[in-house]
């Protein structure tokens, strides 16, 4: 579904990403995990035009990516839930979930989505005219999410989604992450958190320093002894 | 003591005259602080030719009335067009090149417009002041319960506050108005929703700027003489409302407005012997705004949520 070759990603003359290549076929979840400043976000927002790349091609569905800005590439399916969940604060949680809308016109479908992310999300429900910024941290994410959906997206990029949040909420935002997979979204998942991130992932690259390190399937990077050691914090025996 | 005596002294009538000139004044203020704000609310600038912007569509509507001879309310709906499409153009040629430069350049680039704003008009229109023309009814004197007051000082609350609902009702309640607010909290999520941000900044700068223009012809009725440094002092005075209200916020600049208005003009009402001082009103307000309440009246506090 998306294809990435040899992307080279410069901030003035720093390298973050050193030509990577990543795949994300239909249907899968894949993450990338890695410390911070691996490259892992830039990777997010070069995919979403945020960032201009400075070699190297983005593929999708064997449409080029590069070169288009963020409108466009939400018109073609993709979207984005960004690092630090940045809900528009000023706006009630129902107008959040509009403006993911923003681009679609049919206001039957826009209130049935709502609709949806509400049965998903009670919570939002009970907050609906609440303004985005008195939410607690997981409620933010959870309208984070909501907001992404409500694009009707093909393949959805989630910035460490566990950020800050209670051990209890990480668990309840993967099972969504699953189940929103389930229903046939693509799903590219950046994490910190590598152990739940490898747990729900078909596939995992390991990125590091603008490289990529390793790769393979979550269940062999869970049991790789230098994965063990190095983020999820389990020492070699 | 003084402000009672001055008070006591003053007649029924005479008290309803200046509240009448007060709300006016301060009903044209609101206008015009109402397009600093808002342009600072999305791009974080202060927009030093929007003074000027005031200016011109005095002009407009000045040349549509006497050199084209238009009828006065095509003139009207005219100028708010042309300044609207003014408004947009600055922003295109001056602002939109500098958006990702630091906010110095485009401060920068924004006085620049204002004075290239003010030399052209001293250069076509030239420096000699001309006289706003008399419009039937707005411009006459009528007499309201024993107080004589022009006419189109009745007309100015009333147009700023059908402004003011229909701005709100755009803001509030339209997709266009809520795209507003979410590009002013954050451009680039905003932008990842698929929102055309120029379109929103184009569409704010317009709406600005017909305010402006409102603003202007009123003004021009009311204050007739019309130079191209008509708009700096009223452009100062409407910033500063902006800053009392809360800068970033529609009802403040309102507020901002009215008190600013209301203030001038009671000050010299009460106090004669300080009417030499009636801008320093002003700028007052300002040092003791910044100093007491630096976000202003309805101000946000910037609080940020990790």
């Amino acid at each position: 579904m998306l294809n990435i070759r040899d992307l080279v990603v410069a901030y003035g003359g720093i390298e973050a990403l050193k030509g990577i290549s990543v795949d994300v076929p239909d249907g899968q979840i894949v993450t990338l995990i890695g410390a911070n400043g691996a490259g892992k976000s830039t990777l997010l927002r070069t995919i979403m035009g945020l960032e201009k790349p400075k070699s190297g091609s983005m593929e999708y569905n064997g449409e080029k990516l590069n070169g288009f800005n963020s409108q466009h590439i939400v018109s073609r399916g993709i979207t984005l839930v960004p690092e630090g969940r940045r809900v528009f604060p000023n706006l009630t949680v129902l107008e959040n979930l509009r403006i993911g809308a923003y681009m679609r016109s049919d206001e039957d479908g826009i209130q049935a989505d709502i609709r949806k992310i509400y049965d998903i999300f009670p919570r939002l429900e009970e907050r609906n005219w609440q303004m985005a910024g008195t939410l607690s941290g997981g409620e933010q994410q959870m309208l984070a999410l909501g907001r992404a959906l409500m694009c009707r997206p093909k393949l959805i990029m989630m910035d460490e989604p566990s950020l800050g949040l209670a051990p209890l909420v990480i668990k309840e935002i993967f099972n969504i992450i699953r189940s929103i997979n389930e229903t046939g979204t693509t799903v590219l998942l950046v994490e910190q958190n590598a152990n739940m991130a490898l747990k729900v992932a078909h596939h995992a690259y390991v990125l590091e320093t603008g490289r990529i390190k390793m790769e393979g399937s979550g269940k062999e990077l869970l049991e790789n002894e230098e994965i063990k050691e190095a983020y999820l914090g389990k020492k070699k025996k | 003591m003084e402000l009672f005596q001055a008070i006591a002294n003053m007649t029924g009538a005479g008290l309803a005259q200046h509240l009448v000139n007060g709300i006016s004044l301060g009903s044209l203020y609101a206008l015009i602080a109402i397009g600093y704000t808002m342009v600072y609310g999305i791009l974080l600038m202060i927009n030093f030719a929007h003074g000027d912007i005031v200016m011109m569509a005095c002009y407009f509507a000045f040349f549509g009335i006497t050199a084209f001879h238009i009828p006065w309310y095509l003139t009207f709906i005219g100028t708010i067009a042309v300044t609207a499409l003014l408004g947009v153009v600055i922003e295109r040629t001056a602002y939109r090149p500098l958006r990702d430069a630091p906010k110095n350049s485009v401060l920068i680039s924004a006085i620049g417009a204002s004075f290239l704003l003010e030399n052209l008009a001293n250069y076509i229109f030239s420096g000699r002041p001309m006289h706003f023309p008399d419009i039937p009814f707005l411009s006459s004197m009528i007499s309201v319960g024993g107080v004589q007051i022009q006419a189109i000082c009745l007309f100015i609350p009333v147009v700023t506050v059908i402004c003011l609902f229909g701005l709100l009702h755009i803001v509030n309640h339209t997709k266009t108005g809520m795209a507003m607010r979410a590009v002013s909290k954050d451009y680039e999520i905003a932008r990842v929703m698929g929102v055309n941000i120029d379109n929103i900044i184009s569409i704010t700068f317009a709406i600005g700027s017909a305010l402006a223009a409102i603003g202007a012809i009123m003004w021009g009725i009311r204050y007739p003489g019309i130079t191209p440094y008509l708009g700096v002092m009223p452009g100062l005075k409407c910033f500063i409302a902006a800053v009392i209200g809360g800068i970033g916020n529609i009802k403040g600049a309102v507020i901002g407005g009215f008190i600013l208005g209301l203030g001038e003009i009671l000050i010299v009402a009460f106090f004669p012997q300080f009417s030499g001082y009636r801008d320093a009103f002003a700028f007052i307000m300002l040092i003791l705004i910044l100093f007491y309440k630096p976000t202003g009246l309805l101000g946000e506090k910037t609080t940020e949520k990790v």
